[in-house]
C-alpha cells in the first residue's frame, strides 16, 4: 500500500458520506411542504379580475372562496355557504353562511362582503370576464350576519353552479382593490409572496375556518419550456406538474418510480370551428362533409400523444348526461366526397386558423392533410391569441375554420349565444336553453341537456374532435391531487406527502 | 478628448430619439387588443371596453407617445397591463438577475478566452494551440441552448449537484444565488469564450509580427517584457469591440438561456410581455435594453480612445 492510500481513502468515504447525507436527509424529515409546477405565469392573482387559467389555477379553493365549489369530480359542493334554500319558483335562493368566517387581513367575512362581491362583479366598470354568471342576479340582500337572500330575475338552473366559479368568489371591501397583487381571501392557505416571473408562495392559513390544510407551505413555480419542466420534474426541483407540458416523455416518466402520472379528463371540447356565416360553409352539406372527413382518433395520435377521447357534440363524456354522438360525424371519406359533389363543390380552398397550443397546431397538420384526402385545401396561418382574439374571435371573424379547445365547464350554451363567432344562429337551440334554465327538475333537465347535444350535432355547427385530456406528472408520495380538472384549479387543500 | 466625448455623446442621444419613436410605432402596429385578450372568451363588451379605459388604451398614440416618453424620462415607466404593478418594478426585479447573469457570463468567458487566446498565440502551432482552436471551434458551432440542456443533464439530472433551473432570489443569500446563475454563466460564456479567444489569437499574433516588436526585442527586451507592455495593448481594440457587442447580446441575448433555466430575467419578461400583448412591458424593456446597448457602445468607443491615441485626434 503506497502512502497516499489512506488519506484518499478517507476523502473518498468523507465524499460518499457527504452524498449519502445530502441525498437521503429530506426523506427523513416529514415533508409538509410542496412546489407545484406550472406552464404559464397568472398576469395577476385577482379571479374576478382576468380570464386567465393560471389566475384560478392559484388561488382557486387555496386562497379564495366562493358561496359554492367545485370538487374534483365536478359536483358542487357547500363552501361559504353551508346550506341554502331555494323557492318554489326558483328565483329566491337563501344561503346560510358559514359563522366565524374571517378573511386573510383579519376582517371578519359576512353576508355584507357577499352583497359587496357581487354588486362590484355586475358593476358598470367591472372587469369581471365572467359577468354573464351573474346575469340573472335581480337582488343581493344581508338579511343578517350570516344569512344572504338573492332574488333572481328568472330562473336559472345553473345558478349554484354558476356561484361555484373563481369569478364568483367572495372579496372584502376592504382589500378587493389590491387582491391582484396581494389576495385576500378566506381559504385554507395565505398569500406569502409572488417573485415574479419566477413563483407564487402560500402558507397554511392558521386561522382556517373549516378543515386545516395538511400541507404547511406550497410554492408554485412557473416554467414554460416543455424540456424545462421534464428537467426540474427528473431534478425533483418540482413535486407535481398538474399540466405537463411535455407529453412526449409521460411514458419515461411513468416508467420511473419516482413519479406517478396522472392522467384526467378536462372539460376543454377541442372543436375545429366553421365559420357558418361564409360561404360555402353556410351550407349544412358541407360542414358535415368536413365532418366526416375527419378521423379523430388520427389527431389524438399524432398531436396529442393518444391522449383525449373523441367526443361528437359539445359535451364532456365523463358528465352524467353526455350523448355519445361520434358515430354521426364518423370518419368517411367516401361519404364527405359524395356529400362535398351535392353541395356541388369543386376546387374548395378555405382558411384555417391556427392560435399556439400544440392541439391546434399540430392538429391543424393533421387535419389539413385529412381534408386534402376529399379535396378540400387549406390555407394555413399561425397565429397569436391576441391575434386570434381580435381576427377570428371577436372584431374581423376573418377565417374559414380554427381550431380552439373551450376550456370553460358547461358551456353549451354558447352555441345560442347572439354573434358568438361560430355564426350559428338556431331559435330551436335558443329555446332549448331557454327551458334549461328554467327547469330545475334533474330528468327534465337531463333531456333538455341531450336535446341541446343532439340539436348541434345535427346541424353539424363545428366539427367536434375530442375532450383535451388532463396529464399530469406528481411525486408518487403525494397524495390527494386532483385528477380531471372540473375548471382550472390546483385544490391543494386535501393534499399531503404519504409516510 | 472632450470634443470626442461630446460628439459620441450627442450620437448617443438622438439614436436613442430615433429608437423611441421606432419601438413605439412597431409596437403600434402589433395586432390584438390587450383588454381582451385579458378578459378571454366569455367576456361581454362592455366588461372590455371598461378594462381599456381604465387601461388609458384609447388616448391618441401622440399623447400616449408623449405620456411614456416624460415617464420615461422621470422613472415612471407605467402599470403593467396584466401584472398590474409598476412597470419599473418588474423591470428592476429582473434585472438583478440578467445583470448579475451577464456579468458572471462576460467574466467566466473573458477569463477563459484571455487564457486561451494567450496561449495559443505564444505557443503558435503547438498541441496547445491546435487544441484550443479545435475546442472553440467546437464551442462556436454548438447552439448554446444544446450545450444548456447538456449542462442540466449531467448536472442537475445525473450528478444533482445544481437546481435545473429557476432562482431563488438574492433574499436566499449570495451563494445559492450565485449557484442558481452558474449553469446559465457557462452555457452563455462558451459560444462567447469561444469567439473571444479566436479574436484574441489573431489579433495578437498581428501584432507580435509587427515591425515595433521586433525592434523591442533588438532592443534586448525579453518575450514576456514584450508582450505585456507593447502586444498586448495593441492587440486590445478588436478584443474590446467584441467584448461590447457580446455585453449587449448576453444582458438582451439571453431569452434562451433563461427559458431552459426558467430564469426571471429580462428576455423572458420581454417574450411574456409580448405574448400577453403587455405592451407597455415590452416598449419599456425594449427601450432600455436599447440605451444599455447604445451605452456600452459609447463606453466601448470611449475605450477606443483610451486605447488607441489617434482615435481621438481624428475626431
Amino acid at each position: 500500500m503506497n502512502m497516499y492510500a489512506k488519506p484518499l481513502a478517507l476523502v473518498g468515504a468523507l465524499a460518499t458520506a457527504m452524498v449519502l447525507a445530502g441525498a437521503t436527509l429530506p426523506a427523513f424529515a416529514a415533508k409538509t411542504n410542496l412546489t407545484v409546477g406550472m406552464v404559464l405565469e397568472p398576469p395577476n392573482l385577482d379571479p374576478t379580475g382576468g380570464a386567465a387559467a393560471a389566475i384560478d389555477e392559484v388561488v382557486y379553493a387555496n386562497v379564495f372562496e366562493g358561496l359554492t365549489r367545485f370538487g374534483s369530480d365536478g359536483a358542487i359542493l357547500p363552501a361559504l355557504a353551508w346550506s341554502w334554500d331555494i323557492s318554489e319558483d326558483g328565483l329566491v335562493y337563501t344561503f346560510n353562511l358559514a359563522p366565524g368566517v374571517k378573511f386573510h387581513d383579519g376582517t371578519d367575512m359576512t353576508a355584507d362582503d357577499v352583497v359587496f362581491s357581487f354588486e362590484r362583479a355586475v358593476a358598470e366598470d367591472s372587469t369581471n370576464a365572467q359577468k354573464a354568471l351573474f346575469a340573472d342576479i335581480a337582488t343581493v340582500e344581508a338579511v343578517n350576519d350570516t344569512t344572504v337572500r338573492i332574488t333572481l330575475s328568472k330562473p336559472n338552473g345553473n345558478f349554484l353552479f354558476n356561484m361555484a366559479w373563481g369569478d364568483a368568489v367572495i372579496v372584502a371591501p376592504e382589500s378587493a382593490a389590491d387582491n391582484a397583487t396581494n389576495p385576500i381571501g378566506t381559504g385554507p392557505f395565505v398569500f406569502v409572496n409572488w417573485a415574479q416571473g419566477d413563483n407564487v408562495a402560500l402558507a397554511r392559513n392558521p386561522d382556517y375556518w373549516g378543515e386545516p390544510a395538511k400541507l404547511e407551505n406550497v410554492v408554485f413555480k412557473f416554467i414554460s419550456d416543455p424540456t424545462a419542466a421534464f428537467s426540474a420534474m427528473m431534478a425533483e426541483d418540482v413535486d407535481a406538474f398538474p399540466n405537463f407540458p411535455a407529453p412526449e416523455t409521460l411514458p419515461q416518466l411513468d416508467a420511473d418510480p419516482r413519479f406517478n402520472v396522472i392522467v384526467g379528463t378536462t372539460e376543454g371540447e377541442t372543436i375545429l370551428t366553421m365559420n357558418n356565416r361564409r360561404e360555402p360553409l353556410n351550407n349544412i352539406k358541407v360542414r358535415q362533409a368536413i365532418a366526416h372527413a375527419i378521423n379523430r382518433q388520427a389527431i389524438i395520435d399524432g398531436a396529442m400523444f393518444g391522449f383525449g377521447e373523441p367526443i361528437g357534440t359539445h359535451f364532456n363524456p365523463t358528465n352524467i348526461d353526455y350523448v355519445d354522438l361520434t358515430a354521426q360525424s364518423n370518419y368517411d371519406p367516401e361519404k364527405s366526397k359524395a356529400l362535398l359533389a351535392e353541395a356541388g363543390i369543386t376546387d374548395l380552398t378555405l382558411s384555417l386558423k391556427l392560435p399556439p397550443p400544440t392541439y391546434a397546431r399540430r392538429g391543424g397538420e393533421i387535419i389539413a392533410a385529412q381534408l386534402r384526402a376529399v379535396g378540400i385545401n387549406t390555407e394555413i396561418t399561425n397565429v397569436e391569441w391576441s391575434d386570434w382574439v381580435n381576427s377570428v374571435f371577436l372584431n374581423d371573424r376573418d377565417f374559414d375554420l380554427t381550431i380552439v379547445s373551450h376550456t370553460e365547464p358547461f358551456d353549451i350554451g354558447i352555441y345560442g349565444r347572439d354573434d358568438y363567432y361560430f355564426g350559428y344562429d338556431n331559435a330551436e337551440f335558443k329555446q332549448i336553453m331557454a327551458d334549461l334554465n328554467n327547469a330545475t327538475d334533474p330528468a327534465e333537465r337531463s333531456k333538455l341537456l341531450g336535446d341541446a347535444q343532439r340539436r348541434i350535432a345535427d346541424d353539424y355547427v363545428v366539427a367536434f374532435l375530442f375532450q383535451l385530456a388532463k396529464t399530469g406528472v406528481a411525486n408518487s408520495k403525494l397524495v390527494g391531487l386532483w385528477e380531471n380538472s372540473p375548471t382550472q384549479a390546483n385544490d391543494l387543500t386535501g393534499v399531503y406527502w404519504q409516510e | 478628448m472632450l470634443t470626442f466625448v461630446a460628439g459620441r455623446f450627442v450620437s448617443l442621444c438622438l439614436s436613442l430619439i430615433v429608437a423611441s419613436i421606432v419601438i413605439f410605432i412597431v409596437i403600434e402596429v402589433v395586432p390584438g387588443d390587450p383588454a381582451a385578450l385579458m378578459l378571454g372568451l366569455n367576456a361581454q363588451p362592455d366588461t372590455i371596453a371598461a378594462l381599456r379605459d381604465q387601461l388609458g388604451l384609447d388616448a391618441p398614440p401622440f399623447i400616449r407617445y408623449f405620456s411614456w416618453i416624460f415617464g420615461l424620462l422621470s422613472g415612471d415607466f407605467g402599470i403593467s397591463y396584466t401584472y398590474r404593478v409598476p412597470v419599473s418594478d418588474l423591470i428592476g426585479d429582473r434585472l438583478w438577475v440578467s445583470v448579475p447573469l451577464a456579468i458572471y457570463a462576460l467574466l467566466l468567458s473573458t477569463i477563459v478566452a484571455f487564457a486561451a487566446g494567450l496561449l495559443a498565440a505564444i505557443r503558435r502551432n503547438s498541441g496547445a494551440d491546435l487544441s484550443i482552436m479545435g475546442v472553440t471551434q467546437l464551442g462556436v458551432a454548438v447552439p448554446n441552448f444544446w450545450f444548456a440542456m447538456l449542462l442540466v443533464l449531467v448536472f442537475a439530472i445525473w450528478l444533482r449537484w445544481f437546481s435545473a433551473g429557476g432562482f431563488p432570489g438574492w433574499d436566499a443569500g449570495f451563494w445559492p444565488a450565485i449557484k442558481a446563475l452558474t449553469l446559465p454563466a457557462i452555457a452563455l460564456a462558451l459560444p462567447q469564450a469561444s469567439i473571444l479567444a479566436r479574436v484574441m489569437r489573431s489579433s495578437l499574433i498581428d501584432t507580435l509580427d509587427e515591425d515595433y516588436i521586433r525592434t523591442a526585442r533588438a532592443k534586448g527586451l525579453t518575450r514576456a517584457q514584450v508582450l505585456w507592455r507593447h502586444a498586448l495593448r495593441n492587440a486590445l481594440i478588436p478584443v474590446l469591440t467584441i467584448l461590447g457587442l457580446q455585453f449587449s447580446f448576453l444582458l438582451a441575448g439571453a431569452i434562451v438561456i433563461e427559458n431552459v433555466f426558467f430564469l426571471p430575467g429580462l428576455g423572458r419578461l420581454v417574450f411574456q410581455g409580448i405574448t400577453q400583448r403587455d405592451l407597455i412591458v415590452v416598449k419599456s424593456v425594449v427601450m432600455i435594453l436599447v440605451f444599455a446597448v447604445i451605452l456600452v457602445t459609447f463606453l466601448v468607443d470611449l475605450a477606443y480612445g483610451a486605447a488607441d491615441p489617434r482615435l481621438r485626434k481624428n475626431r
